[in-house]
């Protein structure tokens, strides 16, 4: 019965009930732009440091995320580890954000603000890196890509759990 | 326009000859002729509220609840929410991309789309930060701006099952991450479970095409989900065995508990109510017999019943739902109300098919703290004043 499905599936046209649409090429798809799971599947080519990353920081994120990345127009993306039990809980990428991959792939898509899709592999690395030092995750030499990056443990890793609704009862 | 009735008023004249009216009757004046796209009334003001904001492109507008009728959401008032603005697609050339653990990729047209067999169904939507500002001090004035990140629409598209059938699941595809054509990619990871039954993917709102703001041309639905996973622009679905962490699932609509752990992927909208008349802004100028109406719903299912409390919650009532009633949709219901001028403390509870009774905001922040952000969906309640001023009770 098992081999009988693996066969029928193994047949396009018969699978296919409705016949819509067409097979996208390999090139189509990567041409959709990367997209990065928490293993860092999907990471490109290219690579940053800290160091290019301040720079590319205070040219391109300062103006909204502030100077020192406190925050202003854009959120605060530096401090609050140790916040998130207290009645003030201070959310950012090194308090709060649990894979450092999901980083890389907002970057990439959404920032900045104003531009997004501005950057360049390399520079988003760069601006990762920065955010990742500033928050005392990475070293200041230390290099991020598409090996690295997926290494990082973010301080907040652990810090997730399922949904338990519904939590109220009568 | 004082052209139009200039013109109008000459027409009638070369009609009917001068001196042909009765005495004393004044001419009436033709309305306007016919036209081919359909504008309110300019009497009919409603609109939907924003917050301040500098980046005007990624913020919210709230529908103004209190002020539309029976369940459906006019689709020009339906809430907003955007992380980068609203984009120009033009439907000729805009594709849909199904890849990743399936048996066969497929990149698909809208008018492909469009040709497969479809439903319309009546569904709400709900931002997962709807009445936010409820856990703490900053409650809304009103109904809009309390629970205004809520509409309800009948939406029409393809079910996603049969194009999930189409392409072919591969043993371990468990997880779809969606993504919009907006500036920012916006990208959530969606879990291929049985509620995804009723998922599909829209193109229609209302009777026609999505407006540009909930998605045109083509939405991601998951009706009763929250709000920021039913993805708008819709032009990628990677099949994966995993969540893909996104900014949007792990930094932002998690709920933070007092323990400092966070609760991640909680998609169903869970059951809420509110009541639209009397509401916060309004004023009852005299002791009458009025009709106490509002609104609920649930991701769960179907609305079984919604009581009334007019005591600040020592006794309720059953209010009148309306039928039909369809599961995750907007139900209104209804209370004849004799106000006698005397202060009240009003308030609506759900219930929904699950059993789930809406709670008291002060359960919720039992259970989960006050510092969770999402997903509130306590019981509301408004003040009437002697005077018959309605407040918020809350702020």
């Amino acid at each position: 019965m098992r081999t009988l499905s693996l066969i029928l599936l193994a047949v396009p046209l018969m699978a296919q009930k409705h016949g819509a649409g067409r097979t996208p090429t390999d090139q189509e798809i990567r041409g959709l732009g990367a997209t990065v799971a928490p293993d860092g599947t999907g990471l490109p080519e290219g690579s940053g440091t800290p160091a290019e990353g301040r720079a590319l920081f205070a040219a391109r994120c300062a103006k909204c995320h502030g100077e020192k990345a406190m925050g202003d127009v854009g959120p605060r993306l530096v401090g609050g580890q140790g916040t998130l039990a207290t009645a003030q809980p201070v959310k950012t990428v090194g308090s709060f954000w649990p894979h450092a991959t999901s980083l890389w792939n907002y970057i990439n898509r959404a920032m900045p603000f104003n531009q997004p899709g501005a950057l360049s592999h390399s520079e988003v690395y760069a601006a990762v890196a920065y955010l990742l030092e500033i928050n005392g995750i990475i070293g200041p030499k230390d290099t991020m890509n598409a090996r690295t990056l997926p290494k990082v443990r973010m301080p907040n890793r652990d810090g997730f759990v399922p949904d338990a609704r519904p939590d109220i009862k009568r | 326009m004082a052209k139009t009735s200039r013109r109008q008023a000459l027409r009638l004249g070369a009609a009917l000859g001068s001196g042909a009216l009765a005495q004393g009757e004044e001419a009436r004046l033709l309305g306007t002729p016919l036209g081919p796209y359909g504008e309110r009334s300019r009497h009919v003001t409603s609109v939907r509220t924003m917050r301040q904001t500098r980046t005007p492109e990624a913020g919210s507008s709230a529908t103004p609840l209190a002020e539309t009728y029976g369940i459906i959401t006019p689709s020009a008032l339906h809430y907003e929410r955007h992380h980068a603005g609203i984009p120009d697609i033009d439907p000729a050339t805009h594709t849909l991309t199904i890849h990743g653990l399936v048996e066969r990729p497929l990149v698909l047209t809208m008018a492909e789309l469009r040709r497969l067999p479809s439903v319309s169904r009546i569904h709400f939507l709900e931002c997962g930060g709807n009445s936010g500002g409820e856990w703490g001090a900053k409650t809304g004035p009103d109904v809009q701006r309390s629970y205004g990140l809520a509409s309800c629409s009948e939406w029409t598209g393809v079910p996603l099952r049969l194009l999930l059938e189409e392409v072919g699941l591969k043993p371990k595809a468990s997880w779809l991450i969606a993504e919009g054509a907006d500036a920012c990619r916006m990208q959530r990871s969606v879990p291929i479970v049985a509620a995804l039954d009723d998922a599909m993917l829209a193109y229609g709102q209302n009777g026609e095409p999505l407006r540009p703001a909930q998605g045109f041309p083509l939405r991601l639905l998951t009706p009763g989900w929250e709000g920021n996973v039913q993805v708008k622009w819709l032009r990628r679905l990677h099949v994966t065995d995993q969540p893909y962490m996104t900014r949007d699932e792990t930094s932002k609509y998690s709920d933070l508990m007092p323990d400092g752990k966070a609760r991640l992927f909680s998609l169903p909208q869970e059951a809420k109510s509110v009541i639209t008349f009397p509401s916060g802004g309004h004023t009852l100028d005299r002791p009458a017999l009025l009709e106490l109406t509002g609104l609920a719903w649930s991701g769960r299912g179907r609305i079984e019943r919604v009581e009334i409390t007019f005591d600040g919650g020592a006794t309720w009532r059953d209010a009148r739902l309306d039928e039909p009633r369809f599961r995750l949709a907007f139900t209104r219901f209804r209370l004849p109300y004799r106000w006698d001028a005397k202060p009240a403390a009003i308030a609506s509870r759900a219930t929904d098919e699950t059993g789930y009774v809406q709670p008291t905001r002060e359960q919720l922040i039992a259970a989960r703290g006050a510092n969770s952000g999402y997903h509130f969906n306590g019981i509301k309640f408004w003040r009437i004043a002697a005077g018959g001023q309605v407040t918020n009770a809350d702020a």
